[in-house]
């Protein structure tokens, strides 16, 4: 039970018989279930307007329109997920999923899942060891060796116990009961009072199918308690912080460190006189699509339009990391490079992955390539630089930099200061430091080439 | 804000965020997985919830929970997420849930290609749950337009109490791009109608079919109703078959009706152009190359540009094919809004697919080829 008030005049009931009696078969357990958690409510006394009854698919899912409160009436084995909705938007509401064994099953995901994550609803299960609104067929709950019109041998699964399952995923307060039990309606309002999440597990006869194929009756309920070593009452009364306010208390930390990122203002000329494209070819850990992005955004200082796509393994941290800039002067509508204007080679990752392109190359592309790499033979103007040499003394993280800032320094796209803007305004204080290094490094290779030349 | 450099993914979380959105829940997915990631950092800043679920299931579940109590629900998948929505798209239909819902495609089927992208859930989008009723999707091209169409799918969300589809792609959900979102034209944002604290409510409440009910949020004034099962306005169970026609009549209407009201086209029409490209999507910034291009060769080409995918923008397409001889639909997927061409066009005008499914875009010239532009 949340913080909710009390209704105007106190209820003396939260069914209404303007429908007509419920619907279910004489001696049907859920007519015991139905107005077990009406008395519950009675005793609570809650606002009907802050109490959600959110059933399941199964005949207990006809229940909900015989009360008065709010009703959700949601999928086969969801009503868990609509009720931690509900809840989640407004956590101030009581929020009642009733489900059947069946739900249980399909649903079964979502009963542990709001039992480990303690979000406040109260689930309980009108649970009759069979599917009754679609002719008897056998659920998870299912006894073993029990007869049902899929198990019409006898039952060769074994049940699952939905108490213990659920306090295994960590429910803070579980409890079993049958529909014979005298304190149901008691034990069914100590769970809604729960403030974290609470199951009550209700036994019951399904008098179309279960209980007289399986013969039973009060005493062999019971029977079956006994031999399965099964425990009736509260089973599981460990309370800890409901779901919500840790969000709440989790989130206001998390609030206070984000923070946004500046715009970019044109700052720099360019001399890019046509869409230009650009690919980085390197390995997992240079830091190549953040490098790429850094260099867009240089561009983009540079009065540039860009964009940046990236090719990588779905296991990020090994193999190729491929990184393919546009610049243009203009909107930029096709994103693909068929042919790129440049082609920076940094690993053998990204030799690899750039194999087949390199061949292809048009004499109009140049290729900046570490000198190590034995690359395969292309019409394109190949500038080799010992960029891994560069690295070992800059840094290896700012191996990308170091390629990128060569690369600018032979072309003049735009100037090195763009890229230097873009490494100061958009990373950490002391990566900036590294990385502004590394591209003077960078910058040097090309200068002491053409030098050498 | 100014310009900055976002993946589409970040600009549909920034577009949701626009629209006041207050709660999301999503599951992971290439290559959806980082607008889960972005909603996680701006939601809860607003007093709002976003949440990772269990599953794609849970989700929508949770989100459809959330709108009913009033929230601004999101989620976000790709394809195969999709699959699992399915039957809670129907139950936002049938209980009249105002839900955004976000693809961002991939290459299927099934696990198909995780971070290669297509366009191919197009009718899949249309026919996505039980009952055929219709949908509304908006398809972006741009990063800037991921963020616009997010935001109008809000609107039309809430104007409509129905679940709005955001296709978008890899292509645009992971391709940065250099745009100034500010300085993007909005309409005025769209709430819900509510009814008022002291008037009599019915949840499903409609004069003429296309009328959309007012709503009242679960744990508010009114006592409030919502089934998956076949039901009336009061959202009680009904097996009368003219009740029932009546409110299939009603969801239809209120998407159908407003079809071409709600139409987001681009147009770039030549004088006395024979020759039509149609397209949407990543495949319509192609297709505006392939438009230059041509033209630059002297050929007469018009080019319409489809945002809005679902419902048909009927109007927008049969003005555009007015003189037409020739429509070029260039699609990533094997041709499936080309049916919806097809079924437009007057007879003898010739529907040309330009097909491709392999992961990789469409080119310029790929159209211009198959299209006989060359």
């Amino acid at each position: 039970m949340s913080t909710t008030g009390a209704p105007a005049t106190p209820c003396a009931s939260y069914m209404t018989d303007k429908l007509g009696p419920l619907p279910f078969c004489p001696g049907c357990g859920h007519h015991v279930v139905a107005k077990a958690l009406d008395q519950a409510l009675v005793k609570l006394q809650l606002d009907p307007h802050k109490v959600v009854i959110v059933t399941d698919i199964g005949c207990i899912g006809l229940s909900d329109r015989y009360f008065t409160t709010n009703a959700f009436h949601g999928l086969h084995g969801r009503a868990v997920t609509y009720a931690c909705g509900l809840k989640l938007a407004r956590p101030e509401l009581t929020v009642i999923a009733l489900m059947g064994d069946g739900g249980c099953g399909i649903g079964g995901t979502h009963v542990l899942n709001v039992a480990r994550r303690n979000i406040g609803i109260t689930l309980i299960v009108a649970n009759n060891f069979n599917y009754g609104m679609t002719g008897g067929q056998h659920s998870v709950t299912t006894p073993s060796a029990g007869i049902t019109s899929t198990t019409p041998w006898g039952n060769v699964e074994g049940p699952m116990d939905l108490c213990g399952t659920t306090i295994a995923a960590g429910a803070a307060w579980v409890a079993r009961c049958t529909m014979f039990d005298k304190d149901l309606a008691d034990v069914m309002a100590q769970a809604l009072a729960q403030p974290g999440f609470a199951l009550l597990d209700v036994w019951e006869l399904c008098t179309a199918y279960y209980a007289p194929r399986n013969r039973m009756k009060k005493k062999e309920l019971d029977d079956l308690l006994a031999s399965d070593g099964l425990r009736l009452g509260v089973l599981a009364d460990t309370p800890r912080p409901e779901y919500s306010a840790r969000y709440r208390a989790a989130y206001e930390t998390g609030r206070a460190a984000s923070k946004r990122r500046p715009a970019i203002e044109v700052q720099h000329g360019n001399s890019v006189p046509r869409q230009t494209g650009i690919i980085i070819a390197g390995s997992a850990g240079q830091k190549i699509r953040s490098t790429a992005a850094l260099f867009a955004q240089a561009g983009m200082f540079s009065g540039l339009e860009a964009t940046q796509k990236d090719d990588y393994p779905i296991t990020v941290m090994t193999g190729h990391s491929l990184a393919e800039l546009i610049f243009s002067r203009q909107r930029i509508d096709y994103t693909a490079i068929e042919a790129p204007d440049y082609l920076l080679v940094i690993s053998e990752d990204g030799l690899i992955s750039s194999h087949d392109r390199l061949q292809r190359l048009p004499d109009t592309c140049t290729v900046y390539a570490e000198q190590s790499l034995d690359l395969p033979v292309t019409k394109a103007r190949v500038v080799r630089c010992p960029i891994a040499q560069a690295a070992a003394q800059a840094g290896r993280r700012s191996v990308a930099v170091i390629a990128v800032a060569a690369m600018l320094q032979d072309t003049g796209l735009f100037p090195l200061d763009a890229f230097a803007r873009a490494i100061s305004t958009f990373q950490e204080a002391n990566i900036a430091e590294a990385n502004l290094k590394a591209l003077k490094a960078g910058a040097a290779l090309v200068s002491d080439r053409l030098s050498a030349d | 804000m100014g310009r900055e450099f976002l993946e589409g993914n970040e600009a549909i979380a920034r577009g949701a965020m626009k629209a006041r959105c207050d709660f999301f829940a999503g599951y992971p997915i290439t290559p959806a997985s980082s607008i889960l990631h972005y909603m996680l950092e701006l939601v809860p800043a607003i007093g709002g919830t976003a949440i990772q679920a269990e599953d794609e299931i849970a989700s929508i579940g949770f989100c459809i929970g959330a709108a009913m109590a009033g929230r601004k629900a999101m989620t976000a998948t790709s394809g195969p997420g999709i699959s699992l929505y399915s039957e809670n798209i129907g139950l936002a239909q049938i209980g009249e849930t105002p839900l955004v819902i976000v693809n961002v495609q991939r290459q299927g089927p099934a696990t198909g290609s995780a971070t290669k992208g297509a366009e191919g859930d197009i009718q899949f989008t249309r026919w996505v749950t039980s009952g055929g009723l219709p949908v509304i999707a908006l398809s972006p091209a741009t990063v800037g337009e991921a963020y616009e169409l997010t935001y109008r799918a809000f609107n039309l969300a809430e104007q409509y109490r129905s679940p709005v589809f955001v296709l978008t792609s890899k292509e645009i959900g992971v391709t940065r791009e250099s745009v100034d979102l500010d300085a993007i034209e909005l309409p005025p944002l769209v709430e819900r109608k509510r009814v008022g604290d002291d008037e009599e409510y019915l949840p499903h409440r409609f004069d003429r079919p296309a009328d959309v009910p007012a709503m009242s949020d679960f744990g508010g004034a009114h006592i409030a109703r919502y089934t998956t099962s076949t039901h009336d306005q009061a959202a009680y169970l009904t097996a009368k078959p003219a009740v029932i026609q009546e409110m299939i009549d009603h969801y239809t209407a209120k998407i159908d009706a407003v079809a071409d009201d709600i139409a987001l086209v681009k147009r770039d029409f030549q004088e006395s152009a024979e020759t039509l490209i149609i397209s949407y999507g990543i495949t319509s910034r192609s297709a505006a190359v392939a438009v230059r291009e041509a033209r630059a060769r002297g050929a007469r080409v018009s080019s319409l540009v489809l945002q809005t995918l679902w419902p048909v923008p009927q109007r927008a397409i049969l003005a555009a094919l007015d003189g037409i001889r020739r429509v070029i639909v260039p699609e990533m997927n094997m041709g499936q809004y080309r049916l919806e061409i097809e079924r437009l066009a007057p007879t003898g005008v010739a529907v040309i697919g330009v097909n491709k499914m392999n992961t990789t875009l469409i080119s310029p010239a790929e159209i211009q080829r198959t299209g006989g532009l060359l």
